[in-house]
Protein backbone atom coordinates (compact mmCIF):
# COMPACT_ATOMS: atom_id res chain seq x y z
CA UNK A 1 0.00 0.00 0.00
CA UNK A 2 2.89 2.23 0.96
CA UNK A 3 4.39 2.13 -2.86
CA UNK A 4 0.88 2.91 -4.28
CA UNK A 5 0.29 6.14 -2.08
CA UNK A 6 3.78 7.29 -3.25
CA UNK A 7 3.01 6.45 -7.21
CA UNK A 8 -0.60 8.30 -6.78
CA UNK A 9 0.81 11.38 -5.20
CA UNK A 10 3.72 11.58 -8.11
CA UNK A 11 1.01 11.32 -10.68
CA UNK A 12 -1.45 13.75 -9.17
CA UNK A 13 1.78 15.97 -9.14
CA UNK A 14 2.95 15.26 -12.55
CA UNK A 15 -1.13 15.85 -13.97
CA UNK A 16 -1.45 19.20 -11.74
CA UNK A 17 1.80 20.45 -13.69
CA UNK A 18 0.39 19.83 -16.95
CA UNK A 19 -3.25 21.46 -15.88
CA UNK A 20 -1.30 24.35 -14.82
CA UNK A 21 1.32 24.58 -17.81
CA UNK A 22 -1.58 24.32 -20.79
CA UNK A 23 -3.32 27.55 -19.68
CA UNK A 24 0.47 29.68 -19.24
CA UNK A 25 1.18 28.50 -22.95
CA UNK A 26 -2.15 29.08 -24.51
CA UNK A 27 -1.34 32.74 -23.70
CA UNK A 28 2.26 32.53 -24.80
CA UNK A 29 1.20 30.80 -28.30
CA UNK A 30 -1.97 33.39 -28.22
CA UNK A 31 0.30 36.70 -27.52
CA UNK A 32 2.50 36.00 -30.33
CA UNK A 33 -0.57 36.23 -32.73
CA UNK A 34 -2.04 39.30 -32.01
CA UNK A 35 -0.16 42.17 -33.58
CA UNK A 36 0.17 45.69 -32.46
CA UNK A 37 -0.28 48.46 -34.61
CA UNK A 38 2.68 49.62 -36.12
CA UNK A 39 3.70 53.38 -37.78
CA UNK A 40 6.17 54.01 -40.51
CA UNK A 41 6.89 56.59 -42.68
CA UNK A 42 5.53 56.59 -46.21
CA UNK A 43 7.62 55.10 -48.49
CA UNK A 44 7.76 58.26 -51.02
CA UNK A 45 9.03 60.39 -47.81
CA UNK A 46 11.93 62.44 -48.20
CA UNK A 47 15.01 61.87 -46.11
CA UNK A 48 18.32 63.43 -45.41
CA UNK A 49 20.88 63.68 -42.90
CA UNK A 50 20.93 67.41 -42.76
CA UNK A 51 18.48 69.16 -45.11
CA UNK A 52 19.77 72.35 -46.19
CA UNK A 53 19.23 75.32 -48.83
CA UNK A 54 20.81 77.84 -51.00
CA UNK A 55 19.77 80.52 -52.24
CA UNK A 56 20.54 81.94 -55.72
CA UNK A 57 19.98 85.98 -54.83
CA UNK A 58 21.50 86.95 -58.33
CA UNK A 59 18.66 85.08 -59.15
CA UNK A 60 16.09 86.89 -57.20
CA UNK A 61 16.65 90.89 -57.29
CA UNK A 62 13.90 92.69 -56.04
CA UNK A 63 11.27 92.36 -53.71
CA UNK A 64 8.44 90.94 -56.59
CA UNK A 65 11.04 88.16 -57.33
CA UNK A 66 10.03 87.10 -53.43
CA UNK A 67 6.73 87.17 -53.61
CA UNK A 68 5.87 83.87 -55.45
CA UNK A 69 7.83 82.02 -52.82
CA UNK A 70 6.19 84.02 -49.27
CA UNK A 71 2.60 83.58 -51.00
CA UNK A 72 2.57 79.70 -51.43
CA UNK A 73 4.25 79.86 -47.81
CA UNK A 74 1.64 82.14 -46.11
CA UNK A 75 -1.42 79.86 -47.99
CA UNK A 76 -0.38 76.20 -47.07
CA UNK A 77 0.68 77.07 -43.71
CA UNK A 78 -2.78 79.38 -42.89
CA UNK A 79 -0.08 82.16 -41.92
CA UNK A 80 -2.08 85.27 -40.70
CA UNK A 81 -2.16 88.48 -41.87
CA UNK A 82 -2.39 91.63 -39.03
CA UNK A 83 -2.59 94.95 -40.03
CA UNK A 84 -0.32 95.70 -37.01
CA UNK A 85 3.19 95.12 -37.43
CA UNK A 86 3.86 93.93 -34.14
CA UNK A 87 1.78 91.40 -34.47
CA UNK A 88 3.12 89.72 -37.31
CA UNK A 89 3.51 86.15 -37.96
CA UNK A 90 6.83 85.57 -40.18
CA UNK A 91 7.81 82.28 -41.51
CA UNK A 92 9.74 83.75 -44.93
CA UNK A 93 10.23 87.32 -45.63
CA UNK A 94 12.21 90.02 -47.37
CA UNK A 95 15.04 91.76 -45.38
CA UNK A 96 17.86 94.01 -46.52
CA UNK A 97 21.31 93.94 -46.13
CA UNK A 98 22.16 95.31 -43.26
CA UNK A 99 19.74 93.57 -41.01
CA UNK A 100 20.41 90.19 -43.53
CA UNK A 101 24.01 90.21 -42.51
CA UNK A 102 25.09 92.47 -40.19
CA UNK A 103 28.68 92.62 -39.27
CA UNK A 104 29.65 91.79 -42.70
CA UNK A 105 28.47 95.05 -44.34
CA UNK A 106 31.66 96.53 -46.36
CA UNK A 107 32.12 100.66 -45.81
CA UNK A 108 31.18 101.03 -49.55
CA UNK A 109 28.59 97.92 -50.28
CA UNK A 110 28.12 98.03 -54.17
CA UNK A 111 24.32 99.27 -54.77
CA UNK A 112 22.93 96.14 -56.25
CA UNK A 113 22.91 94.74 -52.48
CA UNK A 114 22.26 97.43 -50.39
CA UNK A 115 18.99 98.08 -51.78
CA UNK A 116 18.56 94.14 -52.70
CA UNK A 117 15.53 92.09 -50.46
CA UNK A 118 17.09 89.12 -49.27
CA UNK A 119 14.93 86.03 -48.61
CA UNK A 120 15.02 84.95 -45.04
CA UNK A 121 13.47 82.27 -43.28
CA UNK A 122 14.51 80.13 -40.07
CA UNK A 123 17.95 78.86 -41.14
CA UNK A 124 17.66 75.24 -39.21
CA UNK A 125 20.97 75.89 -37.47
CA UNK A 126 23.21 72.82 -36.87
CA UNK A 127 23.72 74.17 -32.80
CA UNK A 128 19.72 75.80 -32.50
CA UNK A 129 19.89 77.95 -29.52
CA UNK A 130 15.98 77.87 -29.53
CA UNK A 131 15.77 74.14 -28.88
CA UNK A 132 18.81 74.69 -25.87
CA UNK A 133 16.68 76.90 -24.29
CA UNK A 134 13.11 75.86 -24.89
CA UNK A 135 11.59 74.20 -21.17
CA UNK A 136 9.39 71.94 -22.70
CA UNK A 137 11.01 70.68 -25.56
CA UNK A 138 8.40 72.00 -27.97
CA UNK A 139 11.24 73.19 -30.33
CA UNK A 140 13.36 70.31 -30.75
CA UNK A 141 15.81 68.99 -33.16
CA UNK A 142 14.23 66.62 -36.01
CA UNK A 143 17.31 64.04 -36.83
CA UNK A 144 17.61 64.96 -40.75
CA UNK A 145 18.44 68.67 -39.10
CA UNK A 146 15.10 70.30 -39.12
CA UNK A 147 14.17 72.52 -36.37
CA UNK A 148 10.61 71.89 -35.70
CA UNK A 149 8.07 73.19 -33.37
CA UNK A 150 5.63 70.84 -31.68
CA UNK A 151 2.72 73.30 -31.16
CA UNK A 152 0.76 71.06 -28.97
CA UNK A 153 3.68 71.28 -25.99
CA UNK A 154 4.42 75.12 -26.72
CA UNK A 155 3.64 77.40 -23.54
CA UNK A 156 3.87 80.36 -25.60
CA UNK A 157 6.96 81.64 -22.60
CA UNK A 158 8.95 83.26 -26.31
CA UNK A 159 12.51 81.78 -24.52
CA UNK A 160 13.23 80.60 -28.03
CA UNK A 161 12.17 84.12 -29.44
CA UNK A 162 14.67 85.86 -27.36
CA UNK A 163 17.37 82.84 -28.19
CA UNK A 164 16.83 83.25 -31.55
CA UNK A 165 19.20 85.89 -33.31
CA UNK A 166 17.98 85.63 -36.27
CA UNK A 167 14.24 86.85 -35.88
CA UNK A 168 13.05 83.71 -36.93
CA UNK A 169 10.14 83.32 -34.76
CA UNK A 170 6.60 85.10 -34.19
CA UNK A 171 4.34 84.48 -31.63
CA UNK A 172 0.44 84.75 -31.63
CA UNK A 173 -0.67 87.61 -29.54
CA UNK A 174 -4.24 86.50 -30.51
CA UNK A 175 -6.13 84.30 -32.30
CA UNK A 176 -4.62 83.84 -35.80
CA UNK A 177 -8.02 82.41 -37.17
CA UNK A 178 -10.21 85.45 -37.98
CA UNK A 179 -7.10 86.93 -39.97
CA UNK A 180 -6.33 83.91 -42.30
CA UNK A 181 -7.30 85.10 -45.70
CA UNK A 182 -8.77 81.65 -47.08
CA UNK A 183 -7.96 78.39 -44.55
CA UNK A 184 -5.64 75.68 -46.01
CA UNK A 185 -7.63 72.49 -44.77
CA UNK A 186 -4.40 70.26 -44.74
CA UNK A 187 -2.46 72.24 -42.64
CA UNK A 188 -3.50 73.16 -39.06
CA UNK A 189 -3.53 76.67 -37.69
CA UNK A 190 -1.95 78.27 -34.66
CA UNK A 191 -3.54 79.09 -31.59
CA UNK A 192 -3.31 82.62 -29.53
CA UNK A 193 -0.36 82.14 -26.91
CA UNK A 194 2.05 79.86 -29.41
CA UNK A 195 5.05 80.83 -31.19
CA UNK A 196 5.61 79.18 -35.21
CA UNK A 197 8.25 79.21 -37.50
CA UNK A 198 9.39 77.87 -40.73
CA UNK A 199 9.30 73.91 -40.38
CA UNK A 200 11.09 73.13 -43.83
CA UNK A 201 7.97 72.45 -45.38
CA UNK A 202 8.63 69.22 -42.64
CA UNK A 203 4.91 68.25 -43.78
CA UNK A 204 5.89 68.31 -47.69
CA UNK A 205 8.84 66.09 -47.24
CA UNK A 206 7.02 63.28 -45.40
CA UNK A 207 4.83 62.91 -48.33
CA UNK A 208 7.82 63.10 -50.91
CA UNK A 209 7.48 66.79 -51.99
CA UNK A 210 10.29 69.01 -51.77
CA UNK A 211 9.10 72.80 -49.76
CA UNK A 212 6.99 75.10 -51.13
CA UNK A 213 9.33 77.95 -51.80
CA UNK A 214 11.84 76.00 -53.28
CA UNK A 215 9.05 74.51 -55.65
CA UNK A 216 7.91 77.95 -56.98
CA UNK A 217 11.79 79.30 -57.19
CA UNK A 218 12.43 78.36 -60.41
CA UNK A 219 16.20 77.44 -59.80
CA UNK A 220 16.47 80.51 -57.64
CA UNK A 221 16.25 78.11 -54.68
CA UNK A 222 17.90 74.62 -54.18
CA UNK A 223 17.12 72.18 -51.65
CA UNK A 224 18.83 69.04 -50.17
CA UNK A 225 21.24 67.07 -48.40
CA UNK A 226 24.37 69.06 -46.92
CA UNK A 227 25.23 65.71 -45.68
CA UNK A 228 25.49 64.27 -48.98
CA UNK A 229 28.67 65.28 -51.23
CA UNK A 230 26.82 63.90 -54.25
CA UNK A 231 23.42 66.27 -53.89
CA UNK A 232 22.54 69.04 -55.42
CA UNK A 233 23.12 71.70 -52.72
CA UNK A 234 26.48 70.65 -52.42
CA UNK A 235 27.15 70.60 -55.97
CA UNK A 236 26.10 74.28 -56.10
CA UNK A 237 28.03 75.21 -52.82
CA UNK A 238 31.00 73.90 -54.62
CA UNK A 239 30.75 75.96 -57.64
CA UNK A 240 29.82 79.13 -55.62
CA UNK A 241 31.28 81.36 -52.77
CA UNK A 242 28.26 81.56 -50.18
CA UNK A 243 27.74 83.42 -47.26
CA UNK A 244 25.63 82.14 -44.08
CA UNK A 245 23.66 84.69 -41.85
CA UNK A 246 26.08 85.66 -38.61
CA UNK A 247 28.53 82.94 -38.61
CA UNK A 248 30.54 84.06 -35.79
CA UNK A 249 27.71 83.09 -33.60
CA UNK A 250 28.34 79.32 -34.02
CA UNK A 251 25.15 78.38 -34.42
CA UNK A 252 25.71 76.81 -37.80
CA UNK A 253 22.57 77.99 -40.16
CA UNK A 254 22.07 75.70 -43.01
CA UNK A 255 20.51 78.25 -45.07
CA UNK A 256 23.27 79.50 -47.51
CA UNK A 257 23.37 82.55 -49.97
CA UNK A 258 25.11 83.41 -53.21
CA UNK A 259 25.70 87.07 -53.34
CA UNK B 1 -30.17 62.89 38.65
CA UNK B 2 -32.71 65.30 37.13
CA UNK B 3 -32.89 65.03 33.46
CA UNK B 4 -31.47 68.27 32.14
CA UNK B 5 -31.63 66.59 28.59
CA UNK B 6 -34.57 67.79 28.08
CA UNK B 7 -34.82 69.91 24.16
CA UNK B 8 -36.25 73.00 24.14
CA UNK B 9 -38.88 74.05 21.12
CA UNK B 10 -39.09 70.62 19.87
CA UNK B 11 -41.46 71.50 17.18
CA UNK B 12 -39.93 74.38 15.71
CA UNK B 13 -36.57 72.39 15.52
CA UNK B 14 -37.71 69.29 14.15
CA UNK B 15 -40.03 71.24 11.64
CA UNK B 16 -36.80 73.10 10.92
CA UNK B 17 -34.63 70.22 10.29
CA UNK B 18 -37.39 68.65 7.91
CA UNK B 19 -37.12 72.05 5.56
CA UNK B 20 -33.60 71.62 5.03
CA UNK B 21 -33.51 68.27 4.29
CA UNK B 22 -36.51 68.92 1.88
CA UNK B 23 -34.25 71.63 0.45
CA UNK B 24 -31.16 70.46 0.37
CA UNK B 25 -32.54 67.01 -1.28
CA UNK B 26 -34.37 69.29 -3.96
CA UNK B 27 -32.02 68.92 -6.69
CA UNK B 28 -32.12 65.16 -6.69
CA UNK B 29 -35.71 64.13 -6.63
CA UNK B 30 -36.96 66.82 -8.89
CA UNK B 31 -35.02 65.84 -11.43
CA UNK B 32 -35.53 62.23 -10.88
CA UNK B 33 -35.99 59.99 -13.43
CA UNK B 34 -35.03 62.86 -15.86
CA UNK B 35 -31.75 62.59 -16.87
CA UNK B 36 -30.78 63.42 -19.91
CA UNK B 37 -30.12 59.90 -22.38
CA UNK B 38 -26.78 59.36 -23.06
CA UNK B 39 -26.30 60.45 -26.83
CA UNK B 40 -25.80 58.52 -29.63
CA UNK B 41 -23.59 59.88 -31.88
CA UNK B 42 -24.39 59.47 -35.88
CA UNK B 43 -22.35 57.85 -38.03
CA UNK B 44 -22.02 59.68 -41.56
CA UNK B 45 -22.91 57.17 -44.31
CA UNK B 46 -19.02 56.41 -45.35
CA UNK B 47 -18.14 55.46 -41.92
CA UNK B 48 -20.98 53.56 -41.58
CA UNK B 49 -20.27 51.83 -45.23
CA UNK B 50 -16.60 51.06 -43.44
CA UNK B 51 -18.09 49.09 -40.75
CA UNK B 52 -14.45 49.47 -38.43
CA UNK B 53 -13.14 52.29 -37.76
CA UNK B 54 -8.84 52.60 -37.56
CA UNK B 55 -9.35 49.83 -34.66
CA UNK B 56 -12.29 47.64 -33.51
CA UNK B 57 -15.08 50.09 -32.23
CA UNK B 58 -15.11 49.60 -28.53
CA UNK B 59 -11.34 50.57 -28.68
CA UNK B 60 -12.32 53.31 -30.20
CA UNK B 61 -15.11 54.60 -28.05
CA UNK B 62 -12.88 54.14 -24.59
CA UNK B 63 -9.26 55.35 -25.85
CA UNK B 64 -9.57 57.24 -29.39
CA UNK B 65 -7.86 60.20 -27.19
CA UNK B 66 -4.91 57.79 -26.46
CA UNK B 67 -4.20 56.78 -29.87
CA UNK B 68 -4.75 60.32 -31.41
CA UNK B 69 -1.98 61.25 -28.53
CA UNK B 70 0.18 58.48 -29.86
CA UNK B 71 -0.85 59.67 -33.47
CA UNK B 72 0.71 63.25 -32.76
CA UNK B 73 3.75 62.54 -31.19
CA UNK B 74 4.71 59.87 -33.90
CA UNK B 75 3.52 62.53 -36.43
CA UNK B 76 5.44 65.68 -35.24
CA UNK B 77 8.11 63.94 -33.25
CA UNK B 78 9.03 60.78 -35.66
CA UNK B 79 7.75 61.72 -38.95
CA UNK B 80 6.26 58.81 -39.40
CA UNK B 81 2.37 59.56 -40.77
CA UNK B 82 1.20 55.93 -41.80
CA UNK B 83 -0.71 53.83 -39.05
CA UNK B 84 -1.09 50.33 -39.81
CA UNK B 85 -3.65 48.94 -38.11
CA UNK B 86 -3.79 45.15 -36.57
CA UNK B 87 -5.93 43.79 -39.65
CA UNK B 88 -3.21 45.20 -42.03
CA UNK B 89 -5.06 48.48 -43.27
CA UNK B 90 -2.70 51.15 -43.48
CA UNK B 91 -3.94 55.09 -42.08
CA UNK B 92 -2.70 58.47 -42.65
CA UNK B 93 -2.68 59.72 -39.51
CA UNK B 94 -4.44 63.22 -39.43
CA UNK B 95 -7.26 64.46 -37.57
CA UNK B 96 -8.61 66.51 -39.49
CA UNK B 97 -7.85 64.91 -43.20
CA UNK B 98 -8.48 60.76 -41.73
CA UNK B 99 -10.43 60.86 -39.12
CA UNK B 100 -12.80 63.74 -40.40
CA UNK B 101 -13.05 62.34 -44.03
CA UNK B 102 -15.20 59.58 -42.86
CA UNK B 103 -16.39 61.74 -39.50
CA UNK B 104 -17.50 64.05 -42.20
CA UNK B 105 -20.24 65.68 -39.43
CA UNK B 106 -17.53 66.91 -36.56
CA UNK B 107 -21.08 68.50 -34.59
CA UNK B 108 -23.20 65.26 -34.93
CA UNK B 109 -20.19 63.03 -33.66
CA UNK B 110 -17.57 64.25 -31.97
CA UNK B 111 -19.34 67.60 -30.51
CA UNK B 112 -22.58 65.00 -29.50
CA UNK B 113 -20.63 63.12 -26.65
CA UNK B 114 -18.08 65.33 -25.78
CA UNK B 115 -20.87 68.26 -24.94
CA UNK B 116 -22.97 65.24 -22.70
CA UNK B 117 -19.74 64.51 -20.91
CA UNK B 118 -18.74 67.92 -20.52
CA UNK B 119 -14.98 67.97 -22.14
CA UNK B 120 -13.87 70.52 -24.04
CA UNK B 121 -10.83 69.04 -26.00
CA UNK B 122 -8.89 71.79 -27.64
CA UNK B 123 -8.39 70.19 -30.71
CA UNK B 124 -10.20 72.07 -32.20
CA UNK B 125 -8.17 75.66 -32.00
CA UNK B 126 -5.92 74.71 -34.19
CA UNK B 127 -7.01 71.48 -36.65
CA UNK B 128 -9.35 72.70 -39.14
CA UNK B 129 -13.00 70.92 -39.76
CA UNK B 130 -13.40 71.88 -43.18
CA UNK B 131 -16.63 72.35 -43.33
CA UNK B 132 -16.39 74.88 -40.37
CA UNK B 133 -13.84 76.67 -42.77
CA UNK B 134 -15.78 76.74 -45.69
Amino acid sequence: MKSSRRSFLKIAGISALGIGAKPVLDVLASSGETKAPITMKREDALTAKRWGMVIDTRKLQSEEDLEPMIEVCDKIHNIPKFENPRHEIKWIWAEEFKHEFPMQEADFLDDRLKHMSFLTLCNHCEKPPCVRVCPTKATFKREDGIVLMDFHRCIGCRFCMAACPFGSRSFNFRDPRPFIEKTYPEFPTRTKGVVEKCNFCAERLAVGKIPACVEVSNGALTFGDLDDPESEVRQVLRKNYTIRRKPALGTGPSVFYIV
Amino acid sequence: MPNNKKMYDKGKVVAGLCIFVVLITFPFWYNLGKAAPAPEPKLSDKAKAAKECVMPTAYMKAEHMQILNEWRDTVVREAKRIYVNPSGKKFNMSLSNTCLDCHVEKAEFCDKCHNYASVTPYCWDCHIDSKEAK
